[in-house]
């Protein structure tokens, strides 16, 4: 983007690394996060796919995608800045995050599919 | 003696040599690091809502209970407020005061906008009797929903502090700094804002 280096002429002061954006960016971000976000919407209150399970497959994706949309024009990542400290954070952080995340879900419904069902009288009368 | 302290005569003062590089990027990425672990407890919120969601303990289910019109309405104001805190940021780059303190006040407003939305939806959900002690749903509902909301009250706060702090010592390199933590903290909030909304609300309706 040569509007994303335009700024880094003016004045001192700067320090290398953090951007702080420009307008440019920020109204890329902003227009990309609104089709980002209005599609999923569209897609859950009209119902376009039958399937509720491409559905949810869909809208995931764009919240993916949405996520990095944000993480680039917002919060400006990129793979330099502060010697790629922050960039190594966050694969960590994604690292932690989608351990903790799959591994509950996945656990819990192992439990859930492989426990005896317990009715109500058994659940009353537990241990 | 008057000039111990000042340059030699003919050389050009130098303002900005020493630490020109170090304090801001420590800070920064300092506060990068706490966002992260920030984000390692929305995960956590996330996952006891993934395993919890649907333990509707026969009470309403998010179908019976969301409003997605509202809930978009919730959206747009948060995205706003990104937008215009990074008009913010921009004024604030090219040493704009008034304007920075301005956009800074409307992303306040949005701010406010979204609190206020949340807490009518909240009090709606305890005023039908879907409060948090209904259900295992509604209990990581609120949770992790709230979280969230807690943030955003605390952003404002901060907001408003700084707005204080730029008015009292105006756009100081100090005060910058502090821009740009918030900046990170509010747009950080708008990516679990991204998740809360496609993994509670869409993907709770669509079920």
């Amino acid at each position: 983007m040569s509007a994303e280096t335009a700024h880094h002429g003016d004045g001192h002061g700067h320090h290398d690394g953090a951007s702080h954006g420009s307008l440019g960016g920020y109204v890329t971000g902003f227009v990309l996060s609104v089709i980002l976000t209005a599609i999923p919407f569209w897609l859950v209150m009209a119902r376009p796919i039958e399937s509720a399970l491409w559905t949810g497959i869909v809208i995931m994706a764009f919240a993916a995608v949405q996520i990095v949309v944000h993480m680039i024009y917002f919060l400006h990542m990129n793979t330099k800045s502060e010697g790629g400290w922050t960039i190594l954070a966050l694969i960590f952080t994604v690292t932690l995050v989608v351990i903790t995340l799959t591994g509950s879900l996945w656990v819990m419904h192992h439990l859930n599919t492989n426990m005896m069902p317990m009715s109500a009288h058994d659940m009353r009368h537990a241990p | 003696m008057m000039h111990t302290d000042t340059a030699p005569p003919g050389t050009a003062p130098v303002f900005h040599l020493e630490e020109e590089h170090h304090p801001e990027t420590s800070t920064l990425l300092g506060f990068w690091i706490y966002l992260m672990s920030d984000c390692l407890i929305f995960a956590v919120l996330f996952a006891t809502y993934g395993v919890l969601g649907r333990n509707y303990a026969a009470g309403p289910s998010p179908k019976d209970l969301f409003d997605l019109p509202l809930v978009a309405l919730n959206t747009a104001m948060l995205l706003f407020s990104s937008i215009t805190y990074g008009f913010a940021m921009i004024a604030m780059d090219k040493g704009r005061q008034a304007a920075t303190q301005a956009w800074l006040a409307i992303t306040g407003l949005f701010g406010a906008a979204f609190l206020g939305i949340e807490l009518y939806e909240f009090s709606h959900l305890i005023h039908e009797g879907a409060g948090p002690q209904r259900s295992a749903f509604l209990s990581s509902f609120f949770t992790l929903v709230g979280t969230h909301g807690l943030h955003v009250t605390l952003g404002l706060v901060w907001l408003m502090v700084l707005m204080v702090q730029v008015g009292q010592r105006g756009l100081i390199p100090e005060n910058q700094r502090r821009l740009m933590c918030l900046s990170m903290f509010w747009h950080f909030l708008d990516v679990v804002w991204i998740g809360v909304f496609t993994f509670v609300y869409l993907m709770g309706v669509l079920q």
